[in-house]
């Protein structure tokens, strides 16, 4: 659209530079000596316990607190240089109450900054329809006003009504702290699905680990001070915690923390126990040695089968009868290689078993183990689910 | 209350609640007093509100000037009425609409300067902070957002003020203005009861037709509280 003169993925979009807060009558100052670069179409997480003056790095972006000192620029342009108002309507701007104007409908609030910027009418109702898609609004709801709509959707507003004007930096403060922790995790899902259409440069400021780890690209762990403790990604910072003040804030559970910030896919497929059911007795017995397994498992047609009992498979063998005709039980663990690591935990532990299948699209993918996962966590160098290791 | 129902029986017949051929016959002197009373209550709530809008203005902007600024109406609004009125007399004269109108004014300023500093007290931080962050100028923002979410404290302290004021003009009938309060007066100095029956019975109806129409005029105004009501799920 307008801004396709912005810079590419990779490039600096919003860059701080020795930025300083002090507040009169504060003791030490909100933010001190902050310095910072966040990449062009990444979302950032300024993460930290209250007071760690990541509301208040997050405010001095858009000028809603000006900063004491230092330089803050987006795509190279000083903050400073133009009016706040002439600043903040190129930015998008979601904060936890949401604060939608309650004496307006839903297609007016959304249509906020269009008007400022004397978009003429047919322009904004245009807009404001793509956005209610956009977010997943009814479009039904564009005539009510904001009372009359739940938490969650009226949280997509305040989403929608942020990117109104198309703007390149969308600045979050606790954006899913109001609502429910299921309504939450939809929301979150909905903002990475967002993300990959609209590409935007994301500030997100959160206290919540979980919230930080599921949507982020990079993790700022920052201290009292605004002191960044560690700039890495959501796996470097369970992985790799820089200090003892970032392993306390992520938590004594990291290890399960970065489960599910990995994929199944990030693992080396193997085999496992398992073979075709043209295979021969001895190619069974053979793989079932391999593993040192009571269980053998049959596909057909490149498709899992079913487990058969080893016993069984050694009688079907004394009997004469067929491989594919020994009795088999469905697998109840079956993965798919986007599930994430603790998904496919949570599966065998549940199944009563050691293993679960992995169904690539349909065709058997191989096995994972609570060994493969168990080994995944202790390397250092699994891929990230993300791909942005 | 005689205890002899004959007497009784003729002052009731010579001098009744309510004689209608009166009514028909000075239909024109109560339509006087019921447009005077109307204008005495415009005139007076105009003032009052253009006052208050200053006062909360100021009380909002520099928060030290609230507690003067609610000390000094609160000290007008116990002053007695009556007193007022005899006071200022003399200042304006008997004759002038002003000796009337300014101190029922003044009565006002409590009501819709707390009410109007508490509407817009009640915008709710987030949706200021929204509007800035937005790239709403401040004065844009008084216009747009804070003044229609304070409209319904401001109209319930119009409410308030209008319906008292419609009472209170009644009281300036001591210096000769006070529209329906005059016949009241009139009536009483007289011990015939027609005009004081009219008189009061208007003004008491006035101050109910008064308090209905704001609060249409509200519902008007203010649509999203309305359907918030019909929305209760």
């Amino acid at each position: 659209m307008e801004q396709s003169g912005w810079s590419q993925m990779g490039d600096v979009a919003i860059r701080l530079e020795n930025v300083t807060k002090s507040f009169d009558g504060a003791s030490g100052a909100a933010v001190d000596n902050l310095s910072l670069d966040i990449e062009n179409g990444s979302i950032i997480a300024l993460l930290g316990p209250s007071g760690c003056g990541k509301t208040t790095t997050l405010r001095m972006i858009n000028r809603l607190i000006e900063p004491t000192s230092g330089k803050i620029e987006i795509n190279g342009v000083d903050v400073m240089s133009q009016s706040p108002q002439e600043l903040r309507r190129g930015i998008g701007y979601v904060i936890q109450q949401v604060g939608l104007f309650p004496h307006r409908t839903i297609a007016s609030n959304i249509a906020t900054v269009p008007k400022m910027l004397g978009w003429d009418k047919s322009r904004s109702a245009e807009r404001v329809e793509e956005l209610t898609t956009l977010v997943g609004l009814d479009h039904e709801m564009l005539d009510r006003y904001p009372d009359e709509l739940s938490g969650g959707q009226q949280q997509r507003v305040g989403v929608a009504r942020a990117l109104a004007a198309d703007p390149p930096v969308l600045l979050m403060d606790e954006p899913f702290g109001a609502v429910d922790p299921i309504v939450r995790g939809r929301l979150q899902d909905e903002l990475l699905a967002l993300q990959t259409q609209v590409s935007k440069t994301i500030v997100l400021v959160t206290h919540d680990v979980d919230e930080a780890l599921r949507v982020a690209d990079k993790i700022a762990l920052m201290n009292v001070g605004g002191v960044i403790e560690q700039l890495a990604t959501p796996d470097e910072l369970m992985r790799a915690p820089a200090n003892d003040f970032v392993r306390s804030f992520v938590g004594e559970d990291r290890g399960l923390r970065r489960l599910a910030l990995n994929a199944v896919s990030a693992l080396r497929f193997h085999q496992g126990p398992v073979v075709s059911a043209d295979a021969t007795f001895d190619e069974a017995e053979h793989a079932m040695a391999l593993e040192g397994s009571d269980w053998l498992g049959i596909t057909i047609d490149e498709i899992f089968a079913g487990w058969a009992r080893a016993d069984d498979v050694r009688a079907a063998r004394a009997n004469g009868t067929e491989l594919r005709d020994v009795e088999r039980f469905e697998p109840i663990a079956q993965v798919e290689p986007t599930s994430t690591l603790r998904a496919a935990m949570e599966l065998i532990m549940s199944s009563n078993s050691s293993v679960a299948v992995i169904n690539d699209g349909g065709r058997f993918g191989g096995v994972i183990t609570l060994e493969d996962i168990r080994r995944a966590l202790s390397s250092a160098d699994i891929e990230t689910a993300d791909g942005t290791a | 209350m005689s205890s002899a129902p004959i007497p009784s029986l003729i002052a009731e017949a010579t001098n009744p609640i309510i004689r209608w051929e009166w009514v028909v016959e000075e239909w024109d002197q109560v339509w006087d007093a019921i447009v005077e009373h109307l204008i005495l209550t415009m005139l007076a709530m105009l003032m009052g509100l253009v006052v208050s809008a200053i006062l909360a203005a100021i009380a909002l902007r520099f928060r030290w000037t609230m507690t003067p600024i609610t000390a000094t109406t609160s000290l007008i609004y116990t002053l007695p009425s009556v007193a007022l009125f005899a006071l200022l007399a003399p200042v304006f004269g008997n004759l002038s609409r002003w000796t009337a109108v300014l101190p029922l004014a003044a009565y006002t300023l409590l009501i819709l300067v707390t009410n109007i500093v508490a509407g817009f007290q009640a915008v709710p931080a987030s949706v200021r902070d929204a509007a800035d962050g937005m790239g709403m100028s401040p004065m844009r923002r008084v216009w747009s957002v804070d003044l229609p979410l304070a409209v319904p404290y401001i109209l319930t302290g119009i409410r308030i003020a209008a319906v008292s004021t419609v009472g209170l003009v009644t009281v300036a009938a001591i210096i000769g203005q006070g529209g329906l309060g005059r016949l009241i007066f009139s009536g009483l100095r007289r011990a015939f009861w027609t005009p004081m029956t009219v008189g009061a019975s208007l003004s008491i109806a006035l101050a109910l037709v008064i308090d209905a129409l704001i609060i249409l005029v509200g519902l008007w105004l203010v649509p999203w509280q309305r359907r918030r009501k019909a929305a209760t799920r």
